[in-house]
């Protein structure tokens, strides 16, 4: 009888190494460039491709072990949700107004995102890099679809979940998520990397995942809070390696700082300016509120960063060019923002309220140098042409930054009572800007931006031609029911009305 | 600068006038108004005169702000493109020299009563 040795059991080491860059091989009949033709164009040099990291060590085999399980407690809790009214839990209904950003503005980001590690995961030579961009993809997928499966039970009950995918490709406040992906998708292998891997993963994660995350908490919102859970492990791999991707770059030569500086630059701006729409979820719409988008910018941003740069410094690298911009925007986004919001609300496939006198005491406390001074008399008055019977609606369209997309609603960084104009000529056409940080991105590569497909433009050309109604229609914006007031609303009404079913005898 | 391409990369622009059936796009904007929360997209033929930009289109969309019905016309000072301007309100945007996607911006001295502190 023939006895089977005992297969030895792999170190991890060892596993990694026959699993990730054994799998790699010499070409002998195409030359490297052929195979990768994108690796030179944009200037970044790298010597050694062996030189890679992946402080995981992480092989495909582990990777689905851990991935299926996650999956099966995600599933088990979303179903019990689904089946025991889990949205009845959350505090109010006026918390959907966060969520419908989120699948609007944010899971699409997680599916862009997949889309681009999966191309670079080809694009890059190095059998360690293309592992690693590949799990990143497939986690990226997985986070699109969780999102999508966790909120599709908020859509059986509430109005603006239905349509996420036309929303975010139509809808305006939408474009400036799409248009942060898009940028980072028509650049080339190294840029992605920086804008996904380093400025959105690394840097912006922290505000813009976890706010939404103890939102959730807070409010309720268990569906929410379970993907959140599935995707954290998830998320710092990933903050992980976009740092070590910043790293390699720098060490492979030196002629790499000024371009990955200039891509810091860039994206740390792009990225803050998809924040705005967080803040106002933080400052304005959660019933129940975690800490004011001031706060959370002074531990995620100022420390977290802060310590960030400090590491970086060692390697040449400085803080962002927008970053003192960033800070004097700090006590004013929100509110600025979210006036935007409220009076374009017949535009929003989400509801907005003016703020209750509770609410704007809480804003002057976290704000005390700029609420009560510039944004509650604005408020005030919204409050009072309200109560006469002529609700403060603004029928005019914005004008959008060519750059970053959001309406230009912001002021000088050094005066608050002036909106910021900027604007430059590009082969005799005029172009428009939110600040100096998107000009400064749109100079550096006009050509670029001039295709930026601006969603207020576009409604006065075709298929709309600047029929409101006819846009209506085409975003998948039903009038009365998805946009508007929130008092008043079918989600109020209904949420209401179910609540009062599950909790009292009436 | 210019774009990191592979290839030559030169694509048309989104809104050039062609796409927008013989109108134009200005932006206009009242100064220390932030009531309103950014400029206004208007879209007219460019042979709309500046009294029709601003008694017709402008003027409606001021409306909602309690300040709108004191604006003097007569008194308010211009600018276009972030320079001091001088409209012939009888004369054509064409003829005012306000072309596609122009920034215009008006301020009212002295007339600001929800912002007066800002
Ligand atoms: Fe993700
Ligand atoms: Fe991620
Ligand atoms: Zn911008």
């Amino acid at each position: 009888m023939d006895m089977k040795a005992p297969e030895k059991k792999l170190g991890i080491k060892e596993k990694y190494r026959l699993l990730t860059r054994d799998l790699a091989w010499q070409p002998t009949y195409r030359s490297e460039k052929e195979i990768y033709p994108y690796l030179d164009y944009e200037g970044i040099k790298i010597h050694d491709w062996d030189k890679w990291e992946d402080p995981f060590r992480l092989t495909m085999d582990a990777y689905w072990k851990y991935q299926g399980e996650k999956e099966r407690k995600f599933y088990a809790i979303i179903d019990a949700h689904a089946q025991n009214n889990g949205h009845l839990n959350i505090t109010d209904g006026r918390y959907l107004s966060a969520l419908k950003i989120f699948l609007q503005a944010i899971s699409p980001g997680e599916y862009a995102a997949h889309k681009g590690f999966a191309r670079v995961g080809r694009e890059f030579a190095g059998a360690g890099t293309q592992v690693a961009c590949q799990m990143q993809a497939l986690d990226e997928m997985r986070h699109a679809q969780t999102q999508i499966h966790a909120l599709s039970n908020y859509n059986k009950y509430y109005s603006g979940f239905h349509a996420f995918a036309e929303t975010r490709d139509r809808i305006w406040y939408t474009s400036v998520a799409r248009s942060f992906f898009d940028d980072s998708m028509a650049s080339g292998p190294f840029e992605f990397l920086i804008a996904i891997g380093f400025s959105f993963e690394y840097v912006l994660t922290n505000l813009l995942f976890v706010p939404f995350m103890s939102g959730a908490a807070y409010n309720g919102d268990m569906a929410t809070v379970t993907f959140g859970f599935s995707a954290q492990s998830d998320e710092a791999r990933h903050m992980t390696l976009g740092l070590e991707c910043i790293k390699f770059m720098l060490e492979q030569d030196p002629d790499n700082l000024p371009i990955v500086q200039k891509w810091i630059d860039k994206w740390f701006w792009r990225g803050f300016r998809v924040l705005g729409l967080v803040s106002t979820m933080m400052d304005y719409m959660l019933p129940k509120r975690v800490m004011s988008w001031r706060e959370a910018w002074e531990i995620y941003g100022v420390e977290n960063g802060g310590a960030l740069f400090k590491d970086l410094a060692f390697y040449g690298i400085r803080p962002p060019k927008g970053w003192e911009d960033a800070g004097k925007a700090i006590d004013h986004m929100s509110h600025q923002f979210m006036l935007g919001f409220y009076q374009w609300r017949f535009g929003t496939a989400f509801h907005s309220w003016i703020p209750s006198d509770q609410d704007m005491d809480w804003l002057s406390q976290k704000y005390p140098t700029t609420f009560d001074k510039y944004y509650r008399p604005r408020w005030d008055y919204i409050k009072r042409a309200e109560a006469e019977g002529k609700p403060f609606k603004n029928f005019g369209l914005a004008k959008l930054c060519q750059c970053c997309q959001l309406p230009c609603v912001f002021t000088e960084p050094d005066d608050a009572s002036v909106l910021c104009h900027r604007q430059t000529t590009h082969k005799g056409e005029i172009y428009h800007f939110c600040s100096d940080g998107c000009q400064e991105i749109f100079e550096d590569e006009p050509e670029k931006y001039v295709q930026a497909w601006l969603p207020m433009p576009q409604l006065f050309q075709d298929p709309v031609n600047g029929d409101l109604a006819a846009w209506m229609d085409w975003a998948h914006l039903t009038d009365g029911l998805d946009n508007g007031e929130y008092q008043g609303s079918s989600d109020q009404r209904n949420f209401d009305r179910w609540r009062g079913l599950a909790t009292s005898n009436t | 600068m210019t774009v990191a391409a592979r290839a030559p990369y030169d694509f048309k622009p989104r809104d050039l006038m062609e796409n927008f059936h013989g109108k134009q796009i200005v932006y206009a904007a009242w100064d220390g108004h932030l009531l309103f929360a950014a400029s206004f997209l208007i879209c007219v033929p460019p042979e709309t005169s500046f009294r029709e930009l601003v008694e017709g289109p402008l003027a409606q969309l001021l409306s909602i702000d309690p300040d709108a019905a004191a604006i003097d016309w007569a008194a308010v000072q211009w600018l276009k493109g972030n320079q001091p301007f001088s409209p012939d309100f009888d004369q054509s945007l064409v003829a005012n020299g306000i072309g596609h996607k122009e920034q215009i911006r008006f301020r009212t001295p002295g007339l600001n009563s929800i912002t007066a502190a800002a």
